[in-house]
């Protein structure tokens, strides 16, 4: 046992941060599918498919992350259905994500001045076409920021699947520092790992946040 | 839904009755826009001369009464909206073109998904009707670089390329200063010479005499007084003649 930080070790942690990059890709790109339905669903005209989906977001975000991943990986084994710890954590963050994101796009939707709203019905647009071509194109361009600022969120929750055994930078950091008992020097390479795929996306957010008040149009009622 | 309607009349509300919670805004309120005809609407604010506009194109459903425009019952829960509204055109106070669009763009949007219209077709509309507000060098422009009156004008512009049946002006020049109120003006002067129905709401007594064939003066939401514009001049009842009398009615 023992022995020293060696290069096997940092291309361990180095898989390990892959997985961590794969885990919030797929996490952002169902999360934002669903989140995208979620948002569409919060707007609605019916009352039902709102009240629903509300309650999605609801129940969503008043459960800890943690508690999810351990429904989708060890609940789920007792009641029958064994997922692996990469499609269990890949569900559980697309839950996850999904009720964050729908939250924050319907807002963008609805930030969206109402008279866009009028002068869209006024043309006789279907509301499809009042949604596809006249709103969201808007609550896009307001939506981006807080996304991307999002993203860092998704990122450092990845780190909780390392819980159910899946293997991306936190368990390989766990793993390494099993067998070399070195947990300062490694999980401060682990957090500054962390904070190297973190504060670029941060930054490019604060960025993109100030270019939209000075934007080629901006968005407010004339 | 077609309907059996008076031959001319391409506007006639009936008895029509509105409440917002407990406030009556429209108490009873009857009038008639025949072809070719242009009627504005005048009062107060909150005499609710803005909701019965916004009632002709069901962006308020009424209470009571009878609506019917260009042989829609508008009125009736089951009106077809789009068949509606691709016959009335309607004209907003804070113009509302959409930001991320070109003007061209803005024009051509509701020809081509609501009419489909050819995209090469509806950007020869657009150029015409940019022609006739004056603005065809404008059709590349975002509408923020544009004045408030060029894009007021815009705004008429993507109106008219539905070819409505009538026209519907929501104190259209009220966010405008007088220079370009004018030029706005001249615009909807140059409609109505060309024989457009139109319904306006203005605050612009001027106006509304020089270019209205009728008006309707509404008070705590009725028509008080309706005539042709002459009785702007000659009000025939004391509220009309306070309400001038405080107007501007240089023209």
């Amino acid at each position: 046992m023992g022995g020293h930080l060696n290069f096997n070790h940092l291309l361990f942690l180095g898989h390990g941060a892959l997985w961590t990059i794969g885990l919030s890709l797929i996490a952002l790109g169902g999360g934002g599918l669903a989140g995208f339905v979620i948002a569409l669903a919060r707007v609605s005209p019916l009352k039902s498919v709102r009240l629903l989906s509300a309650v999605y977001v609801q129940l969503i975000q008043g459960t800890p992350l943690l508690v999810i991943l351990f429904l989708g990986y060890f609940g789920l084994a007792a009641v029958g259905f064994q997922l692996s710890p990469l499609a269990a954590a890949g569900a559980s963050l697309t839950l996850y994500v999904a009720a964050y994101l729908g939250e924050i796009w319907r807002g963008c939707i609805e930030s969206v001045p109402k008279p866009q709203w009028e002068a869209a019905e006024g043309l006789a647009l279907s509301r499809t076409q009042r949604m596809m071509k006249v709103i969201l194109p808007q609550a896009i361009r307001i939506a981006t920021p807080p996304t991307v600022g999002f993203m860092v969120q998704i990122i450092k929750n990845t780190s909780l699947a390392s819980v159910v055994g899946f293997v991306e930078l936190m368990r390989s950091g766990q793993i390494v520092n099993n067998s070399l008992f070195e947990p300062f020097a490694i999980y401060a390479i682990i957090a500054v790992v962390y904070f190297a795929m973190c504060y670029p996306i941060s930054l490019y957010s604060q960025r993109l946040e100030r270019r939209m008040g000075r934007g080629k149009f901006n968005l407010a009622p004339a | 839904m077609q309907q059996d309607t008076p031959a001319t009349s391409i506007v006639s509300l009936r008895d029509v009755q509105k409440s917002f919670g407990s406030l009556k805004v429209l108490d009873g309120v009857s009038f008639a826009v025949e072809r070719g005809e242009v009627l504005a609407i005048i009062g107060r604010s909150g005499s609710g001369k803005s909701t019965a506009l916004r009632c002709i194109d069901r962006f308020e459903r009424v209470d009571h009464g009878e609506i019917v425009v260009c042989g829609h019952r508008v009125d009736s829960p089951d009106v077809d909206l789009r068949a509606l509204r691709q016959d009335v055109g309607i004209v907003f106070q804070s113009y509302n073109l959409f930001p991320h669009l070109t003007i061209e763009q803005n024009i051509t949007l509701a020809p081509c998904s609501v009419k489909r219209m050819a995209l090469s077709q509806a950007k020869e509309l657009a150029r015409k009707v940019l022609a006739q507000v004056g603005l065809e060098e404008k059709l590349h422009a975002y509408p923020e670089q544009l004045s408030g009156g060029q894009q007021q004008r815009a705004a008429i512009a993507r109106s008219l390329a539905m070819q409505p049946k009538v026209m519907l002006f929501d104190e259209v020049t009220s966010a405008l200063d007088p220079e370009l109120t004018a030029e706005v003006q001249r615009v909807i002067e140059r409609l109505a010479a060309e024989g457009m129905t139109m319904v306006m709401v203005t605050h612009e007594m001027g106006f509304a005499k020089s270019i209205a064939d009728r008006i309707v003066f509404m008070h705590r939401g009725k028509v008080h007084e309706t005539g042709p514009a002459s009785i702007l001049t000659s009000p025939t009842t004391p509220e009309l003649a306070q309400f001038v009398g405080t107007g501007d009615l240089k023209s």
